[in-house]
């Protein structure tokens, strides 16, 4: 007498991909067949799939009051710069910004008074990123140059800004974006040689590198969450990626985009972020729910969108596109707000002010606006 | 064609800009056109955003006008465009060489010396004049060929109708302001640094193991991942959005007032991060989460005060120490770890901090060997025990309550009468001043 259970294994040709294989039983509308474990497994994946997704934003939205009417002007138009500005970033002082260009002159500004502070001029043209250090005490910019540089800002009038620079990163192709993490002493880079990196300004130390772009690196974004571990970049390959900035891992990654994704931007909760792109629309993509939940177009608008950021609350996309002009888009409703016009050239650059008051864009037209 | 094809693909918008030419000259659909002697369309006056887009259309020179052919510029009435024939659009890799400048420029000298063409007459041919001597300078060798071949074409146009003479000129014209333009004018067909040219085609022959291996671990570790239903996580956009709303001072204002608006200072002032009695909203908000009451400087202080009427202050004190290693030089990190262990996690230490002993053991067993991470555990430990425990006690204490209350609400400032009048912009020190004190400006 046996008691003993035997599992036995058929072997034939699958039902589904016909090729020979360990076969299992699969039952589709009460009929019995015989899957191979690969599209057993993959039927099962099919089948969970479509639970995730129950509802789409815009349907949620609908609770939502619309908003009213939005009227946004220039306030203060900072001119100085003698060619297209490539890139800004605010203090945390709520006030002042550095921004860079073409010709490779980085300036200082107090956008209020619209006075100029300080002004470097880098040794290499497309100065393409430039951050403000936390403590404002010092800007990180680099470009064409392959490099990254910080300068200590001084007010000394006896010293050189440019004598006292520190060369920070290193990369083999161009530096398309740099931002300080929560100190003056750690700066995260991305580059057109398909890299992101992690430096130790003090020493130059590489601490770590993030590998995973098919291609160039255009921009970076760090998480606003309480464990401040990971960022989001956006490349030339189409793809948004998350990495986990202690191992150096991808965590997720984000395929829909039609073409280059020229910025990224967390949502302020941290749970989302939004990326605009050359194929003129900007999406929205949910961390948790691991997909893509909006997308933010419009037939009438045919060129790529260069720089998006988030109003304080998270209901407001600003985004400036290179046909010269800022979209305003209702992040939970879909549909745009508002146009700004103003800008004679395409507009390169877009951020909130920290406090979320204003925010300044720039643009090749040589000129920063900040809007209110 | 690789670099051709890149530079294609770089120009999306080209694409659709053609697409839209195209549909506008639908004969069902399309835009509105007349036919007079020649065909001619015109633009309907719109909204601003579509009298937008047909500038862009217009200075892409997809569309140029017929009685100002010197500026490719959109003029809102009833001067008459034509849309630009495929042969010269700017989606043609098509090299618009100095050699191919060099003979237009050369046939419409010849044509000066001739009589002027009707919609010639006014022009200002000096800059043309400039680069054509240029140009002589610097093909000189090829000058014979040049002056040959605009001969010919001209002598190939006499030939032609006036109506189509009229037309060509016109697209050349169009053309060349497209791709030779006039100093002050922004050259549209500029990219930027070139994208992709070497990353991408080394990136993407190394497909090796390493690369496959990467490949499984991220589908095995996607597969497996927790993933949440997009209800949950779209009701929570809501609900943020909702709650910040009237925080956020470009939907709801602020008050006073928003400084740019009204070049008053003052809300930066009663908002600075060291001041001495916080507004409303700034005690609201930190009642949101536990990262906007530490990120608050101000929040952060009371809730030390807090934790130390409720002794247990060397939490957040060995959070903030943690902090300091994580963000801070590289160089720093072995004397942080060693001050951190001596102040906090040795056994009979000045302020000990109560880790559960499994988080304690991996602790002390990673500082033989120190990094920055190397608290990363106890860190997180500590902050979930001062999240879930003293930060919701923190809310529902008197202290909180007592802040609520005497929070000032600022007064809206009156609008000015005169508004013409611009009020003086106050400068502020910069952070960067040495004078400035170590609480100014940033956090770490």
């Amino acid at each position: 007498m046996c008691d003993q259970t035997f599992l036995v294994n058929v072997f034939g040709s699958c039902d589904k991909c016909f090729k020979q294989r360990a076969l299992r039983p699969v039952f589709k509308k009460s009929q019995q067949l015989s899957y191979c474990s690969t599209c057993a497994e993959i039927g099962k994946l099919e089948r969970e799939r479509p639970k995730l997704p129950d509802v789409e934003l815009h349907q949620v939205a609908e609770r939502v009051e619309a908003l009213g009417q939005f009227v946004m002007k220039t306030r203060r138009t900072l001119k100085g710069h003698g060619n297209k500005v490539l890139c800004m970033d605010w203090c945390k002082d709520k006030r002042r910004i550095v921004s860079s260009s073409q010709d490779g002159k980085v300036i200082v500004w107090d956008s209020f008074t619209t006075n100029k502070e300080h002004a470097v001029t880098m040794p290499c043209t497309w100065v393409m990123a430039c951050a403000y250090a936390p403590s404002g005490c010092a800007i990180a910019c680099g470009g064409l140059d392959n490099k990254c540089s910080v300068y200590p800002l001084t007010f000394d009038k006896n010293e050189n800004m440019a004598a006292k620079k520190k060369s920070v990163a290193m990369h083999t192709n161009y530096l398309s974006a740099c931002s300080f993490t929560n100190s003056d002493m750690q700066i995260l880079t991305a580059s057109g040689d398909g890299t992101c990196a992690l430096w130790d300004v003090e020493s130059g130390q590489l601490l770590q590198s993030f590998h995973g772009h098919g291609a160039d690196v255009l921009c970076l974004d760090l998480a606003p969450s309480e464990t401040g571990n990971t960022f989001v970049s956006g490349g030339c390959d189409k793809k948004a990626m998350v990495w986990d900035m202690r191992s150096g891992q991808c965590v997720q990654a984000f395929e829909t985009h039609e073409s280059d994704i020229n910025s990224v931007r967390y949502y302020p909760s941290g749970d989302a972020f939004a990326s605009g792109s050359d194929d003129a629309t900007c999406r929205l993509y949910d961390l948790r729910a691991d997909r893509e939940v909006a997308i933010y177009s419009k037939e009438s608008i045919i060129f790529g969108a260069s720089s998006v950021d988030f109003s304080l609350s998270g209901r407001l996309l600003f985004a400036g596109y290179n046909d010269y002009t800022i979209n305003v888009w209702d992040v939970l409703k879909g549909a745009r707000v508002s146009i700004l016009f103003g800008h004679e050239n395409r507009v390169s650059t877009l951020r909130v002010s920290p406090d979320g008051t204003a925010f300044c864009s720039g643009s090749w037209d040589h000129t920063l606006r900040v809007w209110a | 064609m690789a670099a051709g094809g890149r530079a294609r693909a770089q120009r999306p918008n080209l694409d659709k800009m053609e697409r839209m030419v195209v549909s506008m000259q639908d004969p069902d659909e399309g835009v509105k056109m007349r036919s007079q002697r020649l065909l001619i369309t015109v633009i309907p006056h719109a909204v601003a955003e579509a009298l937008h887009l047909g500038a862009l259309l217009v200075r892409h020179g997809y569309l140029y006008p017929l009685r100002d052919p010197r500026s490719l510029a959109l003029r809102p009435d009833e001067t008459p465009y034509r849309f630009q024939t495929p042969y010269f659009w700017a989606s043609t890799v098509w090299p618009a060489s100095e050699l191919d400048y060099a003979i237009y420029l050369a046939k419409r000298s010849i044509q000066r010396r001739g009589a002027l063409l009707d919609h010639e007459k006014g022009c200002a041919p000096r800059i043309w004049q400039e680069h054509y001597d240029q140009l002589q300078w610097k093909i000189s060798h090829a000058w014979d060929l040049v002056v040959t071949q605009a001969r010919e074409q001209l002598r190939a146009m006499k030939q032609r109708r006036r109506g189509d003479r009229l037309v060509i000129t016109c697209q050349e014209q169009a053309y060349w302001l497209v791709n030779r333009p006039p100093p002050g004018v922004p050259n549209v067909l500029e990219q930027g640094p070139e994208r992709g040219s070497c990353a991408a085609s080394r990136l993407q022959t190394c497909k090796s193991l390493d690369f496959y291996k990467w490949e499984i671990e991220y589908a095995r570790k996607a597969l497996g991942r927790n993933r949440l239903k997009s209800s949950v996580c779209l009701e929570a956009y809501l609900k943020f959005s909702s709650q910040r709303g009237p925080h956020d001072p470009i939907l709801s204002g602020c008050l006073p007032s928003n400084p740019w608006v009204t070049d008053d200072d003052t809300y930066w002032a009663v908002n600075a991060p060291t001041a001495a009695t916080p507004t409303r909203l700034r005690v609201e908000r930190w009642g949101f989460s536990f990262q906007e009451l530490l990120e608050d400087p101000v929040g952060r202080a009371h809730f030390m005060d807090f934790l130390e009427k409720e002794f247990s202050a060397e939490n957040l004190s060995f959070w903030e120490a943690c902090e300091q290693l994580r963000y801070g030089g590289q160089a720093q990190v072995p004397a942080l770890v060693d001050a951190v262990y001596q102040q906090f996690l040795a056994p009979g230490a000045a302020r000990w901090v109560n880790i559960d002993s499994r988080t304690m053991e991996r602790t002390l067993a990673g500082l033989c060997r120190p990094h920055r991470y190397v608290l990363d555990d106890a860190q997180l430990h500590i902050y979930m025990l001062m999240k879930k425990d003293s930060y919701p006690r923190f809310l529902k204490s008197d202290m909180y309550k007592g802040l609520l209350t005497e929070a000032t609400v600022p007064v809206e400032t009156k609008r000015r009468v005169f508004p013409f009048m611009r009020k003086p912009r106050h400068c502020s020190p910069s952070p960067a001043l040495p004078t400035a004190g170590p609480g100014g400006g940033g956090e770490d």
